[in-house]
């Protein structure tokens, strides 16, 4: 019997900062002071906050480690596992309140956080099927068993689930073509493709707990009449593919995935497609043209994939974290999922939330809590005291947000009326130093590199406006600018095939709405407000501090900077071409931009 | 069939058609560069969008269905805004050597510029610049005109089954070309011109005729191919006399336009210079050109001297029925029934 | 054909036998690639690894020369798993039990002897067409061009018939003819032994008939046959030869033989577009007009007649055949009087019941009609023999399996097989007139498979010579995987690697009087060229 557990977070983020090395040195320790059998340790799935990874608990007691590496083991072995004494330098310190925590129920990262989805990651082994089981896994599959296919559908639709890859679309709707569609064979897929930059939901999901997610699938299949899945994961998540391979073997060893399982005479069979990592490979008929072995391009809808999707065959396509919140669904019924969430918009979502904050991570929220609980509960506000400007919710299809919207609730419909996108997940915060021109160029360029090139629009409109916005911040901006990448954004949104072209626009669109006039000073001033911009600052000698060492001089390339020697300097800002070379050279911090 | 309202106007087409085919039936025009109705649609150029009421964006006429009450104009500020906007990206990609180029006079780009009073770009930026590949004699490719319509792609995998040419790299540096990236020479590609034909624009140029017509010069003319026995319709286009460019017949029942490399680019040897222009009689082992006159009168000579038994002749399964008819004829007219033709080989 | 070429796509099965309908017939290969994307089932025979076969769901390499051990090896199979379709046994054929003891013996064990074929894909592939709802079947010269190559057919037909896939759409025998009018040049009765529509010189009522339409009496014995008359030229029974578009010096089997024909008759006329090796032999030539040059109708494989239309004037004095054919008569004192090929073509359709409804004006409005088309409100016929025969009952008639007159021996060890490729045309007199096909393909290069090579000490693109009992040629070789090791494949289209002095004229199919042009034994050397 052990006495304690320790938890190690496992997640592809607290791995890349060391969590396996971490392991091997505890091990090592428990073994030097003959505890191996008093205490278990455990590699578990994502914790979500991976900003202070690697992430260590210690049970019964619950105490939160975090940033440990190898090194601390020894002193964490004494102290705490030998002696009963907490290490308090490795505990969570709250960057605003400087307190220190040491349950991490009590740190606002979590406890503003609502984990359905993800309440067996970090807890569970997600290569053990047992722990899955023994935390109701399966439960769901053999209600959904049990059940009529219909009414399977029925609860789903009452459930109010939306799709959580992006669109939102009802997944009881989706469910319902599908079921009604006449085939031979139906698929199911999972798109677990995840191309956002920066986003790490689904990877998290399948990680740390790859069960879910199956047995999300096969609720499904009993849903629509389908004997087969595909799960369609990035070749870049090696660790999830060999996660879900892991949790198919085992599910298969156990029957619930394979003939007849559970007696039920329903058969099921479950195959993984390693994605090629494009982005538009997520959109779902690029996706399916994928796994059929074409080129990742989009095709017209209609015919919808419920109607002629995998090799021609109905199929139902849905997210990871739509089929991983179905299983709760079936288990705790709709009435239960219901009570979370807003009108529209039930249950919760996960985010991936980066950028200028001080607690980046995974977060799982109830929909309709405010854009500020999330930016400065969740987050602990913004990094360095700066100032906040904005967030981009929805990655690349989505939109920015400022300050003026922070109390909108976050949920699919007030989201799309502000501009943005409820997206798949990508939450990134920005503060006063982030130019939203450099932002939207950010993001274009990403798209631009991303269109499949198959539509007109997209192809070679995201080309041009991508043009446009680097010329702006390149300090070249033309005052018809601004109503040219309307023009473009336009069309491109309105005539483009697919959701990558027709959303590419909105980083644009809504910086133009909430932050025209960083453009226009841009265009007409030449002036970057975030003073972000290097070819827009305007350099100059501060008097007080210059002593006239006449180094900058030397290394002007337009002899732009004058003044006689031990005396203050001066730029001539006609001739400044703002290359910034007197500003790395000048010893005494004289030189500043403005 | 479904009703539909286009523009104002009331039709009704079958269940499956597209909306492009329900204007058709009203006779309402909408441009197209990636539309054929012979392949399965793409959705690819976008041109041929159409604002359809309480549709969130415009959808591609091409290959949106018709659906019973849909209520859909073609020409719309919208519509015209996107179409213009989509042409003068086109055309801010696009080389603008219109005087010299060949497609000139039936160039879609072209056209659908004129007609939306598309002038000059807006959006002036990078430009595509691809090297020409001339290294086969069949056909030229320049990829810089290339507007990426796909048309080739498809024609050549669904139609061909050849699979030479795909989609490669993304965005803005998309490319149709060879496995590789190689020239179409060293590719699957065998010629058979069907993508020179499907080309909307200038990209794909069959070298023969170069510099020798206007589009607007040429006759087509409507025939049956000389070659294999498929019996595949041609045009030919004819200037002054003479068979400029081939193209495969769209109306011919039996190959709805598809070709071969041979009826496509094998057409030339009507103007090779080895042509037989006059009778010609054998004296002393050498060949002397004659009069009609003179050697069918020779002919006529010889025919008489023999037996009708000892005739025989060889027709020709290149020669038309009349000709082969008339050919048996006479040779049986003189008595003998030695005629056959190389049906066996 | 007895189907129609649209017909193909939307076959359940397809089974190409002896036929790189890619090459020879490109635009069919399409439609059968085509119906495979559509999900048909591809049974491709052929003694090279031909494109088609990596479309194949079975691929049977049999080798040259025993494609009828390989065809009654399928009926075997057909008959043995009771893939027959009874019905339409009972209905509509005699005979079957007949064929059913003869092909007992070519139990796909046996038959993998002869063809070295696996017994196992012989199976599949007679599951594959056997189970097909409707399948079809095209084959070309592969099947024809050899001793057996009557047998063949009746092969052909057989399996058709024992499997019901004849006389209903996406099925029948499909025989993909080979030159552009060669259907036409038949339907015509440029054959010894018939007049247009098929009707036979020597029934004293059809005769009569042409007796009278064309106000001369005709000579009721069937003459000699191409490859006869060569013989009849050598023995003084023919002294007058007349050639109009044919280059028989390059196409016909042992050209030696050809040569020395053309040398030795009297009087030789040739009446063509260009100075073929055989109009070089010509005491008189006479200049023709092309097919762009002048009106008139040609048939396609699957029995179309189709307008052809002058699209420009003809080079010189040159003049249609039509138009020359007739001066000619004139002179001879017949009665013609043509003023257009329309003329002509009015004349057939009143002497051939097959052509009796059609006429130009329905051509032109129609876009061609297939015959037979008896009346004038006759729509033509898409799919023969769709409720009964032409002969009422189909028979079946059993054929044994003989080998191939030549088999390599000692001296010359390898197996010749010619054929076309894409890029030409019959002896190349038209496509090496071509700029752009001549720079493509200059000259002939020769298949030689890889192991061959080696025992050679070949390299890609060295000079061979290739020798048989006949005589010898020279070519560029090319080694390739497209043959398989002990065949070298050849093509007739150069006139500088004239592939028809090696293969034989003694062996010829002793009923349809097809040469064997598919399999003749030859030995390689390497060459100085
Ligand atoms: C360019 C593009 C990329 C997409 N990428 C993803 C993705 O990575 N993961 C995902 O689940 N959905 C993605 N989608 C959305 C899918 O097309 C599709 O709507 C989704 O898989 C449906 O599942 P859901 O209804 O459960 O959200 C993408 C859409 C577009 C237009
Ligand atoms: S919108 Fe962009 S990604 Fe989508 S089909 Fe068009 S080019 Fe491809
Ligand atoms: S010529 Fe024919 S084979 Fe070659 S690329 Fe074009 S369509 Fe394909
Ligand atoms: S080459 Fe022509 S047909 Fe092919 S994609 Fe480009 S524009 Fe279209
Ligand atoms: S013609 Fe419709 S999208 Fe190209």
């Amino acid at each position: 019997m052990y006495e304690k557990q320790i938890l190690i977070c496992a997640g592809t983020g607290c791995i890349s900062s060391g969590a396996y090395e971490v392991k091997e040195a505890l091990d090592n320790e428990l073994q030097k002071n003959n505890m191996e059998d008093k205490v278990r340790v455990i590699l578990s799935g994502c914790h979500g906050f991976c900003e202070k990874g690697p992430l260590l608990i210690v049970y019964p007691e619950d105490i939160f480690y975090c940033e440990v590496t190898g090194e601390d083991m020894p002193e964490l072995v004494e102290q705490h596992l030998v002696n009963g004494n907490i290490v308090e330098r490795l505990l969570y310190k709250d960057p605003n309140t400087e307190q220190i925590v040491s349950n991490h129920e009590e740190i606002l990262f979590y406890s503003k956080q609502k984990r359905l989805v993800l309440r067996n990651c970090g807890v569970i082994d997600p290569e053990n099927i047992d722990e899955y089981i023994i935390r109701g896994g399966y439960q769901g599959l053999k209600n959904a068993l049990d059940k009529d296919p219909s009414e399977v559908v029925e609860m789903i639709k009452n459930s109010g689930l939306r799709g959580r890859g992006g669109a939102g679309f009802p997944a009881g709707m989706k469910w319902e073509f599908a079921y009604r569609s006449q085939g031979d064979k139906k698929y199911v897929v999972c798109n677990a493709d995840e191309g956002d930059p920066g986003a790490f939901m689904d990877r998290s999901t399948l990680e740390g707990d790859p069960h879910a997610v199956l047995e999300g699938i096969m609720i499904a299949g009993k849903a629509i009449g389908s004997d087969e899945a595909y799960i369609y994961v990035r070749a870049e998540y090696p660790l999830a593919i060999k996660r879900l391979r892991t949790a198919i073997a085992q599910a298969e060893e156990y029957g619930l995935i394979g003939e007849n399982i559970l007696n039920s005479g329903f058969n099921y069979k479950v195959n993984i497609k390693e994605g090629a990592g494009a982005f538009v490979c997520g959109e779902e008929t690029a996706l399916l043209a994928s796994i059929e072995g074409e080129r990742g391009m989009p095709r017209p809808r209609p015919p919808f994939p419920a109607v002629k999707g995998l090799w021609g065959k109905p199929t139902c396509i849905n997210n990871v974290e739509t089929l991983a919140n179905v299983p709760l669904i079936m288990r705790k019924g709709v009435k239960w999922f219901t009570s979370v969430g807003t009108e529209g918009s039930k249950g919760t979502k996960i985010f991936a939330l980066t950028g200028k904050v001080n607690n980046t991570g995974l977060c799982e929220v109830p929909m309709g809590i405010t854009l500020r609980e999330v930016v400065f509960d969740i987050g602990g506000g913004i990094r360095g005291g700066k100032k906040y400007k904005a967030v981009q919710i929805g990655g690349p299809s989505g939109g920015c947000i400022p300050e003026s919207l922070l109390d909108l609730p976050i949920d699919f419909d007030s989201l799309t009326q502000a501009g943005a996108m409820m997206g798949s997940g990508g939450l990134v915060a920005m503060d006063e130093e982030t130019c939203m021109v450099d932002l939207a160029r950010y993001f274009l360029s990403f798209t631009q590199n991303e269109s499949c090139g198959k539509c007109t629009p997209c192809r070679e409109g995201t080309k041009r406006m991508l043009e446009i916005l680097e010329r702006i911040t390149e300090g070249k901006g033309e005052a018809e600018d601004i109503s040219r990448l309307e023009k473009i954004a336009v069309t491109v949104k309105d005539s483009s095939l697919c959701g990558l072209g027709q959303t590419a626009p909105n980083p644009i669109l809504t910086t133009l709405r909430y932050f025209r006039d960083e453009y226009e000073a841009h265009i007409y001033d030449r002036r970057c407000p975030a003073g972000m911009c290097k070819e827009l600052l305007s350099y100059y000698i501060d008097p007080e501090i210059c002593n006239g060492c006449r180094a900058c001089t030397k290394v002007c390339p337009v002899e732009a900077i004058t003044g006689e020697k031990k005396e203050p300097h001066v730029i001539d800002e006609e001739k400044c071409i703002a290359c910034g070379a007197c500003l790395d050279r000048c010893k005494f911090g004289a030189v500043k931009t403005k | 069939m479904l009703s539909l309202t286009i523009n104002g106007h009331e039709v009704k087409v079958e269940p499956g058609s597209t909306i492009l085919q329900a204007a058709e039936k009203l006779g309402i025009f909408i441009p197209t560069f990636c539309y054929d109705p012979q392949l399965a649609q793409v959705g690819a150029c976008r041109i041929c969008v159409v604002e359809v009421e309480k549709a969130r964006a415009l959808v591609a006429s091409c290959c949106t269905p018709a659906a019973d009450g849909m209520i859909v104009h073609t020409d719309s500020e919208r519509v015209l805004a996107a179409r213009q906007a989509n042409l003068s990206l086109l055309l801010a990609n696009h080389p603008l050597d219109c005087l010299t180029c060949e497609k000139t006079g039936e160039c879609k780009l072209q056209d659908y510029c004129y007609l939306y009073g598309v002038d000059e770009s807006d959006f002036v930026g990078a430009q595509k610049d691809y090297d020409l590949d001339d290294t086969n004699p069949f056909y030229i490719r320049d990829m810089n005109k290339c507007i990426l319509c796909g048309l080739c792609v498809r024609i050549c995998y669904d139609v061909n089954g050849a699979g030479a040419i795909e989609f490669i790299n993304r965005g803005f540096d998309s490319k149709v070309t060879p496995a590789f990236d190689d020239p179409m020479e060293y590719s699957s590609c065998v010629f058979c011109g069907m993508c020179v034909d499907s080309c909307p624009v200038g990209a794909l140029i069959p070298k023969e005729s170069i510099r020798q017509a206007r589009p607007w010069e040429l006759k087509s003319v409507k025939t049956i191919c000389p070659y294999c026995g498929t019996g595949c319709g041609l045009e030919l286009l004819v200037k002054d006399n003479k068979v400029v460019k081939v193209r495969g017949d769209l109306s011919n029942p039996v190959s709805r336009g598809q070709t071969c490399v041979k009826g496509h680019f094998g057409i030339d040897f009507l103007d090779s210079p080895d042509r037989l222009k006059t009778p010609l009689v054998k004296k002393n082992g050498e060949f002397r050109e004659t009069t009609w006159e003179d050697a069918l009168e020779l002919v006529a000579a010889k025919l008489k001297e023999v037996k009708p038994t000892e005739v025989a002749g060889l027709a020709s399964a290149r020669a038309t029925n009349e000709e082969n008819y008339l050919f048996q004829k006479l040779i049986r007219s003189l008595g003998s029934n030695s005629v056959d033709h190389c049906a066996r080989l | 054909m007895t189907n129609s070429i649209s017909e193909i796509e939307d076959a359940q099965a397809l089974f190409v036998i002896g036929s790189n309908t890619t090459e020879t017939h490109p635009v069919i290969g399409y439609r059968i690639k085509m119906a495979k994307n559509k999900g048909a089932s591809l049974i491709v025979a052929d003694p090279r690894h031909i494109d088609l076969a990596d479309y194949a769901d079975v691929f049977l390499q049999m080798r040259p020369g025993t494609d009828g051990a390989l065809l009654n090896g399928l009926l075997n199979v057909i008959v043995d798993e009771s893939l027959i379709d009874k019905a339409f046994i009972e209905k509509r054929t005699e005979g079957f039990e007949e064929l059913v003891a003869a092909v007992k013996k070519y139990t796909p064990e046996y038959v993998e002897g002869i063809t070295g074929v696996p017994a196992a894909d012989i199976r599949k592939a007679a599951r594959l067409y056997g189970t097909a709802e409707n399948a079809a079947i095209c084959y070309t010269m592969g099947i024809t061009q050899h001793v057996e190559g009557t047998n063949n057919v009746l092969a052909i037909a057989n399996l058709a018939m024992a499997s019901g896939n004849l006389g209903k759409p996406h099925s029948g025998v499909n025989p993909l003819r080979g030159q552009n009018n060669v259907q036409g040049a038949c339907d015509m009765g440029a054959l010894p032994n018939v007049f247009t529509g098929y009707q036979r010189v020597d029934m004293d009522a059809q005769r009569e008939k042409f007796e009278k339409a064309w106000g001369v009496a005709l000579n009721s014995t069937p003459g000699y046959t191409v490859t006869e008359v060569m013989d009849a030229v050598l023995d003084g029974k023919v002294k007058f030869m007349y050639v109009m578009g044919e280059n028989p010096s390059l196409s016909d089997p042992n050209l030696h033989h050809v040569d020395e024909a053309l040398t030795e008759v009297d009087f030789l006329v040739v009446q063509d577009i260009f100075l073929t090796e055989t109009a070089q032999k010509a005491d008189v030539v006479l200049p023709a007009a092309a097919f762009a040059e002048k009106e008139g109708t040609f048939v396609n494989t699957e029995r179309r007649v189709q307008l052809i239309r002058q699209a420009v004037t003809a080079p010189g004095e040159a003049k249609p055949d039509w138009v020359i054919l007739t001066e000619l008569a004139q002179r001879l004192g017949l009665p013609w009087k043509y003023e257009s090929a329309e003329d002509v073509f009015r004349e057939i359709t009143d002497l051939t019941p097959s052509y009796a409804g059609i006429s130009y004006q329905r051509l032109e409005n129609e876009g061609g009609l297939q015959w037979p088309c008896p009346e004038e409100g006759h729509p033509g016929t898409s799919i023969l023999h769709k409720d009964v025969f032409a002969k009422g009952k189909g028979v079946f008639t059993p054929v044994e399996y003989s080998p191939p007159a030549e088999e390599p021996c000692q001296e010359y060890p390898l197996i010749l097989t010619t054929g076309r490729d894409l890029y030409h045309y019959h002896t190349g007199s038209m496509t090496r007139q071509s700029k752009g096909l001549a720079a493509f393909r200059p000259m002939e290069k020769a298949q030689v498979n890889p192991e061959d090579a080696k025992a050679l000490g070949l390299e890609e693109g060295d000079a061979i010579k290739i020798t048989s009992r006949r005589g010898e040629v020279t070519a560029r070789s090319t080694i390739t995987e497209i043959v398989p090791p002990g065949v070298v494949f050849m093509t007739f289209h150069f006139h500088e690697s004239a592939v028809n002095l090696l293969t034989c004229c003694e062996a010829i199919d002793p009923v349809a009087k097809i040469p064997e042009l598919k399999t003749c034994a030859i030995k390689l050397e390497k060459a100085a060229l």
